[in-house]
C-alpha cells in the first residue's frame, strides 16, 4: 500500500498499482468497483478517445462514406511475449489488417479481454500500452470492449477479441474470389519471421541471428496499392496462420483457378531460412504477421510492384508468381531446380521433424 | 547461412544432374533410408528431373512410421490414465492406433503435451511432483542420446515420477535385414546424415564389406542429395562398393563419442518389431537393467498386447522399397492425410505423406 492514497491525477500519470494488488484478481472481472478501477485507470488512460470516455454501454460513431468492412478476430497466442512483439500488438494488426484487405480505412477497434485471475497487472499494462501505441499506428480507435476474468487454470494468462470496422471509399470489388486468369500475385516482403519468432521464443530455441516478429499493419500498404492499381486490383489477403500457402490455396479455392509461382522468387532471410531448415518447416507455411498477397491483373501488377516497393511495409515486394485456367483449386511451385510441386494446404500446424 | 544458398544452388544441382545422365548406362535402384531424404526429394522433384534408370526407392527411415503399433496402443492407454502426464514429440499425435490418436485422448481430456526436447519432461516432472510424467521416447540414433540424457539428468536430480515408454530403433540393422530379403531390389543406399552425425560412418563398414553395396553419406539439401545420387551410380557402374561421405560438413568417420557413450550407458540392444515390417532382430534399444525403474511398461503394468494391422495397408512394403506410394490401391482415395490408414502418411516424414502433399497429381495420373 502506497504511504499516503494516490489521487486521481496519480493515477492518470501511472495507472498502476491500481489497487493494492499486482495480479489480475477474479473481482476485477466481477462488475464492482475493481472492474470499474481497471477500466477507467488502465484501458480508458491507454485508449483514450470521445467515444470510450463516454462509458456507454455501446460506442456511437459516425462513418463517413457508407460500404463497411467488419472483422473479428482472437488472439490466443502462447507466449504473450515474443521477440519482436505481444499479442497486445498482433490483437491490433490482425484485425487492422483482416479489415483493410477489403482494401478498407480501418476507424475503429472494440477488444474484449478474457484474463486468467492471477495474471501480473504489469504484464497486462505492458500488453495494453503496446495496443494503445499500435492502435496510435495504425489510425484507429478502441471504442468500445469488454473484460472477464476467469478462473485460475481457466484460461491461459489472457485472449483477447478484437473487432474491426472500416470505410471502403474505392468502387472496386476486392476478393479472394475475384482471381482472373493471367493475374500476376504480388508476395509484400519476406516470410515466416512472426512464426518463427514465437516458435523461438516459445520452446527456449536458440538461433544464431534473433528471429523477430513481422507485426505490422498493412492499410498503408493496400491504400498504395489501390491507387495505384484500381480495379486491376483482384484480391488482397494478408499471410497470417497458414502462411503463404494457406492464402494461395484459398484463392485457388473461392476463385476456381490455378496458381503458379516461383520458388527462387520468395524472399526468406537468412536467418529464417536457417532456422526453418533445422527444425524441418517449410518457410511457406509459417505465419506471418505483417504481409500479404495480392493478386493484380497482369497489365497493372510491374505499377503496383513499382508503388508497393515505394512503401517502407513493401519495400521488399515481388512477384512470386501468376493465376492460370487450368488446375482449377491447385498451388504448384516451380522448385529452386526446375521441377514442380504441389504447395498443399496444411492440414494442421506444421510440427518441426523428430530427428 | 551460407551453406544453405551453397546447397540448394540450382546451377550446381543441374550440373549434378547432368553428369548423372552421363554416367548412367542401366537401371538402377537407390535406397534412401531416411524420411527427411524423401520428403526433400519429392519437394524438391529431384526424382522428377532424374533419367527413368535411376529408380529412388523409399526407406523405413521415419521414427514415427516404424513405431509398432502395440507401442501406439500402450501410449494411448497411458495418456488416457487421470495420473498420467503424456510427453511426446508433435509428430506422434497424429499416428493412428486401433481406433483413435494422441490428439483424440488429448482431446477427451487425457493431459499430453508436446515438447521439442526430451529433457523438456524434465521440467514438467518438477512443476508437476504429484503426476507421473511419462516421455515416449521415439526415434532413431538422433534422439537416443537426448532420451538417454533425460535419464541420467532424472537420476542426479532424484526424480522419480517420470518413466519412458521406449521406441528407439536402429538403421544398421534395418538395413541388413533389408538386403537379406529375398525380394530385395536396393542396389545402393543413400545413408541419413542426421543419424551418421551421431553415430559416424564406421557403422556401415561391415554392410559395405558384407553385401558389396555402396553406401554414400547425404544431407538433406538438393546438392547434398544430388551429389549423394551421383557417387552412388559411379561405384555402381564402375562395380565398385565403398563408403562415401557426402555429408562431410556434419560427419565424421567416429561420429559423436559422447553422444554413444550416453546412448551406450543407459540402453542396451533388444530385438525390435517395425511397424508393418515386423521384428527385425537387434534392431532397437532398451533400457539397461540399472535403469529399469524408468521403463513405463512395468511401471504401468502394460503387459504385451498383440494388435493387428490394419489389412489394407501396405505401408511395411512401401517402407521396405518393394512398392511406391503411389502404388497402394488406397492412396488418394480411401487414405489421405485427414484420414490415414496408415503412419506413412501421417508423419511429416512418411513416405505417403510426401508423395500425397507434393506430387499426389503426378503419381495419379501415371496409375
Ligand atoms: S497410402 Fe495409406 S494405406 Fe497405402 S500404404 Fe500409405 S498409409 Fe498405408
Amino acid at each position: 500500500m502506497p504511504d499516503k492514497p494516490l489521487a486521481p491525477e496519480d493515477f492518470a500519470r501511472c495507472p498502476l498499482p491500481i489497487s493494492e494488488h499486482d495480479t489480475v484478481q477474479l473481482g476485477h472481472g466481477a462488475g464492482g468497483r475493481m472492474m470499474q478501477n481497471l477500466i477507467s485507470n488502465l484501458f480508458r488512460w491507454a485508449f483514450d478517445n470521445d467515444a470510450l470516455n463516454k462509458m456507454d454501454d455501446m460506442a456511437v460513431v459516425s462513418l463517413p462514406g457508407n460500404k463497411l468492412a467488419i472483422s473479428t478476430d482472437s488472439f490466443v497466442v502462447d507466449p504473450i511475449f515474443f521477440p519482436g512483439g505481444n499479442i497486445g500488438e498482433l490483437a491490433i494488426y490482425g484485425t487492422v489488417n483482416d479489415v483493410a484487405m477489403s482494401g478498407a480505412r480501418p476507424l475503429y477497434l472494440t477488444a474484449g479481454f478474457i484474463i486468467e485471475e492471477g495474471f501480473p497487472l504489469a504484464d497486462l499494462r505492458r500488453v495494453v500500452e503496446s495496443m494503445r501505441d499500435a492502435a496510435r499506428t495504425a489510425g484507429v480507435s478502441i471504442i468500445t470492449g469488454d473484460t472477464k476474468v476467469v478462473h485460475k487454470g481457466k484460461g491461459d494468462k489472457i485472449f483477447i477479441n478484437t473487432t474491426g470496422i472500416g470505410v471502403i471509399e474505392h468502387p472496386h470489388t476486392i476478393s479472394g474470389t475475384n482471381l482472373q486468369p493471367g493475374d500476376r500475385l504480388i508476395l509484400s516482403g519476406t516470410i515466416a519471421e512472426h512464426g518463427m519468432a514465437v516458435l523461438s521464443q516459445r520452446e527456449g530455441l536458440q538461433f544464431d541471428m534473433p528471429v523477430l516478429s513481422d507485426a505490422a499493419p498493412l492499410h498503408g500498404l493496400v491504400s498504395r496499392i489501390i491507387e495505384a492499381g484500381g480495379g486491376s486490383v483482384h484480391a488482397l489477403r494478408d499471410a497470417t496462420r497458414g502462411g503463404v500457402a494457406a492464402v494461395l490455396n484459398e484463392f485457388a479455392v473461392s476463385s476456381k483457378v490455378g496458381i503458379r509461382i516461383q520458388e527462387k522468387s520468395i524472399p526468406v532471410l537468412p536467418a529464417v531460412a536457417g532456422a526453418c531448415g533445422l527444425l524441418g518447416l517449410d518457410p511457406l507455411y509459417v505465419a506471418n504477421e505483417g504481409k500479404l498477397v495480392a493478386a493484380v491483373s497482369a497489365d497493372k501488377a510491374e505499377e503496383v510492384l513499382s508503388a508497393m516497393r515505394a512503401h517502407q511495409m513493401g519495400k521488399n515486394a515481388v512477384i512470386i508468381g501468376e493465376v492460370i485456367a487450368e488446375q482449377p483449386a491447385v498451388v504448384t511451385m516451380q522448385t529452386l531446380l526446375g521441377s514442380w510441386r504441389i504447395v498443399d494446404i496444411p492440414l494442421t500446424e506444421q510440427l518441426p521433424r523428430i530427428c | 547461412m551460407k551453406y544453405l544458398e551453397e546447397y540448394r544452388n540450382p546451377e550446381i544441382a543441374h550440373r549434378l544432374l547432368d553428369e548423372i545422365r552421363d554416367k548412367v548406362t542401366r537401371p538402377w535402384v537407390i535406397m534412401e533410408i531416411c524420411g527427411g531424404q524423401t520428403h526433400a526429394i519429392l519437394r524438391n522433384g529431384i526424382d522428377e528431373l532424374l533419367p527413368d534408370t535411376v529408380t529412388l526407392v523409399h526407406g523405413p527411415g521415419c521414427p514415427v512410421c516404424v513405431t509398432p503399433l502395440e507401442l501406439i496402443e500402450k501410449a494411448l492407454t497411458l495418456a488416457s490414465r487421470p495420473e498420467v502426464t503424456f510427453v511426446s514429440f508433435g509428430d506422434m499425435l497424429r499416428v493412428p492406433g486401433v481406433s483413435r490418436d494422441l490428439f483424440k485422448v488429448k482431446s477427451e481430456g487425457g493431459d499430453v503435451r508436446i515438447v521439442y526436447s526430451p529433457l523438456d519432461a524434465i521440467r514438467i516432472a518438477k512443476e508437476n511432483p504429484d503426476r507421473q510424467v511419462v516421455f515416449f521416447a521415439v526415434g532413431f540414433e538422433t534422439t537416443a542420446p537426448n532420451s538417454a540424457m533425460l535419464v541420467a539428468q532424472a537420476v542426479r536430480e532424484e526424480i522419480t515420477n517420470l518413466s519412458l515408454l521406449v521406441s528407439h530403433v536402429l538403421v544398421p540393422p534395418a538395413m541388413t535385414a533389408l538386403l537379406d530379403s529375398p525380394q530385395n531390389r536396393v542396389q545402393a543406399y543413400l545413408a541419413a546424415g542426421h543419424v551418421c552425425t551421431v553415430m559416424g560412418w564406421q557403422q556401415y563398414e561391415s554392410i559395405v564389406r558384407d553385401y558389396h553395396v555402396p553406401i554414400v553419406v547425404t544431407g538433406f539439401e538438393p546438392v547434398d542429395l544430388l551429389s549423394g545420387i551421383l557417387s552412388a551410380i559411379k561405384q555402381l557402374e564402375s562395380g565398385q562398393a565403398k563408403i562415401e561421405n557426402q555429408y562431410a560438413r556434419m560427419v565424421t568417420r567416429e561420429g559423436n563419442l559422447y553422444a554413444q557413450r550416453q546412448i551406450d550407458d543407459v540402453f542396451q540392444i533388444c530385438d525390435r518389431t517395425w511397424r508393418g515390417i515386423g521384428v527385425i532382430p537387434r534392431s532397437g534399444l532398451k533400457l539397461r537393467d540399472k535403469y529399469a525403474t524408468f521403463d513405463a511398461e512395468p511401471r504401468f503394468g502394460l503387459t504385451d498386447l498383440v494388435i493387428a494391422e490394419p489389412a489394407d495397408c501396405i505401408s511395411g512394403i512401401i517402407l521396405q522399397g518393394l512398392k511406391k506410394p503411389n502404388e497402394c490401391p488406397q492412396f488418394g482415395n480411401r487414405c489421405t492425410p485427414a484420414t490415414p490408414l496408415g503412419a506413412t502418411m501421417v508423419s511429416s516424414e512418411g513416405a505417403c505423406a510426401a508423395y500425397y502433399n507434393y506430387q499426389r497429381f503426378r503419381n495419379l495420373s501415371e496409375k
